[in-house]
C-alpha cells in the first residue's frame, strides 16, 4: 500500500465521519428545538400570569400533569378520540386554573408577594398529592396523541418525529395567537392595562379580577396542551411529571424576560437547544449545570432577561 | 392591629394546648405499648420499610406483599420456634429522612427485627440507626455497598458491584457484543454503582465501551442525545443499569430513531412489563440479569407465584421474591439461634449475626445461599430475555 492510498483511505473515512457528525448535529438541533418548544409553551403560562397578576404560579407545572392525566384517562378508560381527549383536558385545566385562582390566590390579592408564592407552592403539593391519591404512584405509559409518523430526510439518516413537528407548530401558533389576542382584542388590551398599572386600570373601568381570572384560564389551557405534548414526546406519566419541566420552563421565562411573550418562546427554545447541545458535546452529566450557568451569565449581563423591559420605579 | 394581636395570642395558646395534649397522649400510648409487649411476649415483631407511595412504589408494594405472604405462611405452619410472627410495614417514599422516621415508628411499635429498606438511599440512612440500636436488619433489595456496611446488616439481593461485574462477565462469556454503550443515572447510587463496576470489569473482559452517557433524575425525559451518541459510536449493545421508568422512555425513543441494538439491564429493569399501558413489543429482546424468574419450573417458585397471584392479583416481581425469601431467612436463622420473642432486640441481633453465617438457605432467588460476616449473599443470577411479552429464562 502506498502512502497516497493510505492517505486517501484516511481522508474518505474522515469525510464520512464528518458527514455523520453533521447529521448528528442537525438531529441534536431538532431535538433541542422540540424539547425547547415544550418548555416554551409551559413558559408562556408562567410569563402571562406573572406579567398580568404579578405572581409566580408555581402550581403551573402541576396543572400540566393534571392535563396529562385527564387526557390519559379519557383515552384509556373512556376510549375517547385523542383530539376529543385533548379538548376535554384543556377544558378541565381551564376550570381548574380558574378555581385555583378563585380559591387560593384571589383572597391574597393585597397580601405580600411572599404569601402568594408560598400559597402557590402549597397548591403545587396539593395537586401532586391529589394525583398520587387518585392515580397512584406507578409511572404510566402515555400513548401519543399524534398518530402520523413524521418525516425522514437525507435518505433516512435524519428523522423528525410527528410529535416534534406538532410541538414546534403548536408553539408557533400559540405565540402568534396570543400576540394577536393581546394586541387586537378588548380583553387583550385590558390584560395589557392591568399588567402596566392595576390601580389605574381599575379606575378606567377595567374589571381587574375578571381579567386576572381570564389570564389564569388561558394559562391553564396552555398548560393542558403543554402536558399533552410533553407526555406525547416523552411518554411517561406520574404525579411528579410536571414539576421538573415546570421549573425549567420558569427558568426559560426568566431567561427570555419574564412577562414577555416572545421572550418566553425564545427563552424556552434556547434553553432546550443549550440543554441538548451541552449534553451532546460537553458532558451528559453536567448538562443541567451548564444550562443554569448560562442563565446566570445572561442575568448578570442583562438582569431583566433577553426581552425584559426595564421598568423605572417612579417615586 | 389590636385585633390581630388578640388572634395571634389565641392561636398560640391553642397551639400550646395542642402540643401539651399530644405530649400526654404519646406518653400514655408508650406505656400501654410496653406493658402490652411485656405481658404477651409470644410474638416475634418483624418490621418492614419501603416506598408504597412515590416514584418507586412498585418496589415497596412488592416487598410489602412478599413479607405479608411469607409471614402468613409461617404463622399457618406454626410460626418461628413455635411463636407467631407479627409484621408491620411503614412507607418511606424512597426518602432517607422519611425512612428514619418510619424506623422510629416501628421501634415504638416494638419491632425486634427489620426487613428493609427497599431502596438503597434510605437503606444507607437506616442502617446507621439499626447499627446504633443493635437491631438485626436484612434488606431484601438495598443493593448499594453501604446498605449493609455494618455487621448487623445483611442483604438478600446482589450488591451493585456484583451486578455490574456479573453483567460484564455474562456479556463477555456469551459473546453478546463487543461494542457497548452505557446509559446510567449519575444522580442515583444504585445506577452509578453498577456502572462503575461494569466499566471496570468490561475492561478486564476486553469489551469496548464506546459511549458512557449519563442522565440525572432532574433531566430524565429526553434521551435522544444519549441514544444518538450510542448509535453514532456503533454500539451493538446498550447497557442500562437503571430503573424501568426511564428505560421505557429509552426503548420508545430508540424505536422512534430506528436504533435497534441489544438492550441489557439489571434488576431495576424488572417491572417494565407491568407498567400501565406500556407497549411490551418495545421491550422485545431486552435482556436482564435477575435473581428470580416467575417462569422458573421448580415447585417453590410455582407455588409462590400461584399464591401471590391469588392473594394480590398480579404476577410477583423479584422484589416480592427477595422479600419473601428474606422473611424465611430470618426464620431459618432464628431457628438456628433458638430465638424466643422475650429476648431484647439487641440480644436477638447478637444471636442472629452469628446464626446468619451458619445457615445455608434454599429459596426462590437462589439455591444454597450462604452469608459472610460482611452481609453479602453468595448466589448466581439468572439471565432472562423478554420474548413475546414475557420473561424467558436463557
Amino acid at each position: 500500500m502506498s502512502l497516497k492510498d493510505f492517505g486517501g483511505t484516511r481522508f474518505s473515512v474522515y469525510k464520512k465521519r464528518s458527514e455523520g457528525e453533521q447529521m448528528s448535529f442537525i438531529s441534536y438541533l431538532i431535538n433541542g428545538i422540540s424539547l425547547g418548544s415544550v418548555y416554551a409553551i409551559i413558559a408562556l403560562g408562567y410569563t402571562m400570569v406573572y406579567g398580568i397578576a404579578k405572581m409566580l404560579n408555581f402550581a403551573h407545572g402541576d396543572v400540566i400533569m393534571v392535563g396529562g392525566f385527564v387526557t390519559f384517562t379519557a383515552m384509556t378508560s373512556a376510549g375517547m378520540h385523542p383530539l376529543a381527549a385533548v379538548l376535554l383536558s384543556a377544558v378541565a385545566c381551564t376550570v381548574l386554573g380558574v378555581v385555583i385562582e378563585r380559591i387560593a390566590y384571589k383572597p391574597l390579592r393585597s397580601a405580600s408577594p411572599l404569601a402568594v408564592l408560598i400559597t402557590a407552592i402549597g397548591v403545587s403539593y396539593f395537586l401532586q398529592n391529589l394525583a398520587l391519591l387518585i392515580f397512584g404512584a406507578d409511572t404510566k405509559t402515555f400513548q401519543s396523541v399524534i398518530s402520523f409518523d413524521g418525516i425522514s430526510l437525507a435518505g433516512g439518516q435524519l428523522k423528525i418525529s410527528g410529535v416534534t413537528l406538532v410541538t414546534i407548530a403548536a408553539c408557533i401558533i400559540i405565540v402568534v395567537g396570543l400576540t394577536l389576542f393581546i394586541r387586537r382584542t378588548k380583553a387583550g388590551q385590558a390584560m395589557l392595562a392591568v399588567s402596566e398599572d392595576r390601580g389605574a386600570a381599575q379606575l378606567m373601568g377595567i374589571n381587574v379580577n375578571g381579567t386576572i381570572a381570564l389570564t389564569f384560564a388561558i394559562g391553564s389551557a396552555l398548560a393542558a396542551i403543554a402536558g399533552v405534548l410533553l407526555c406525547s414526546a416523552y411518554p411517561s406519566l406520574n404525579p411528579y411529571t410536571g414539576s421538573m419541566p415546570g421549573i425549567k420552563a420558569f427558568v426559560a421565562a426568566v431567561f427570555g424576560g419574564i412577562g414577555s411573550i416572545p421572550g418566553a418562546m425564545l427563552g424556552g427554545i434556547l434553553l432546550g437547544i443549550i440543554e441538548i447541545l451541552a449534553k451532546a458535546y460537553i458532558s451528559s452529566q453536567l448538562a443541567d449545570a451548564i444550562v443554569f450557568a448560562v442563565l446566570i451569565v445572561v442575568l448578570l449581563v442583562k438582569p431583566t432577561g433577553i426581552f425584559g423591559k426595564k421598568i423605572q420605579e417612579k417615586v | 392591629m389590636k385585633n390581630k394581636k388578640r388572634w395571634l395570642s389565641l392561636v398560640l395558646a391553642a397551639a400550646m394546648a395542642a402540643t401539651a395534649l399530644t405530649g400526654c397522649g404519646k406518653s400514655s400510648d408508650d406505656k400501654s405499648d410496653s406493658a402490652g409487649s411485656d405481658s404477651k411476649a409470644e410474638v416475634f415483631k418483624i418490621g418492614g420499610i419501603g416506598p408504597i407511595t412515590g416514584d418507586n412504589a412498585i418496589y415497596g408494594k412488592a416487598v410489602q406483599n412478599g413479607i405479608e405472604l411469607a409471614v402468613k405462611e409461617i404463622n399457618e405452619a406454626g410460626g418461628i420456634n413455635g411463636y407467631q410472627v407479627e409484621t408491620k410495614f411503614e412507607d418511606d417514599e424512597s426518602d432517607p429522612e422519611k425512612a428514619v422516621n418510619a424506623y422510629n415508628t416501628l421501634k415504638d411499635w416494638g419491632m425486634q427485627m427489620l426487613t428493609g429498606t427497599v431502596t438503597s438511599g434510605p437503606c444507607e440512612a437506616v442502617v446507621s440507626e439499626t447499627y446504633n440500636d443493635n437491631m438485626f436488619q436484612i434488606t431484601p433489595s438495598g443493593t448499594s455497598v453501604n446498605s449493609v456496611q455494618y455487621e448487623n446488616a445483611f442483604r438478600m439481593c446482589f450488591s451493585d458491584p456484583a451486578q455490574g461485574t456479573v453483567s460484564a462477565q455474562y456479556i463477555a462469556d456469551h459473546n453478546l457484543a463487543t461494542k457497548i454503550a452505557v446509559i446510567y443515572n449519575s444522580s442515583d447510587t444504585y445506577s452509578s454503582g453498577i456502572y462503575q463496576n461494569f466499566a471496570a470489569e468490561a475492561k478486564n473482559q476486553g469489551l469496548e465501551l464506546v459511549a458512557e452517557e449519563a442522565f440525572t433524575s432532574e433531566s430524565n425525559k429526553d434521551f435522544s442525545v444519549q441514544l444518538q451518541k450510542a448509535k453514532d459510536a456503533g454500539a451493538e449493545m446498550v447497557f442500562l443499569p437503571i430503573y424501568y421508568q426511564e428505560a421505557s422512555l429509552i426503548l420508545a425513543k430508540a424505536d422512534e430513531m430506528g436504533f435497534a441494538p441489544l438492550f441489557f439491564g439489571c434488576d431495576g429493569m424488572d417491572g417494565i412489563l407491568a407498567m400501565d399501558n406500556f407497549d411490551t413489543s418495545l421491550a422485545e429482546g431486552l435482556m436482564l440479569l435477575t435473581p428470580f424468574s416467575v417462569n422458573a419450573t421448580d415447585e417453590a417458585t410455582q407455588n409462590f407465584v400461584a399464591d401471590f397471584e391469588e392473594a394480590y392479583g398480579g404476577i410477583p416481581n423479584q422484589f416480592a421474591a427477595d422479600a419473601y425469601d428474606a422473611v424465611y431467612v430470618i426464620k431459618a436463622a432464628a431457628e438456628q439461634a433458638d430465638l424466643t420473642p422475650d429476648m431484647s432486640a439487641s440480644d436477638i441481633c447478637d444471636a442472629m449475626k452469628t446464626a446468619m453465617t451458619e445457615i445455608t438457605y434454599d429459596g426462590l432467588t437462589g439455591k444454597s445461599i450462604t452469608w459472610g460476616t460482611d452481609g453479602e449473599p453468595s448466589k448466581e443470577p439468572i439471565a432472562v430475555k423478554i420474548e413475546n411479552g414475557d420473561y424467558t429464562i436463557m
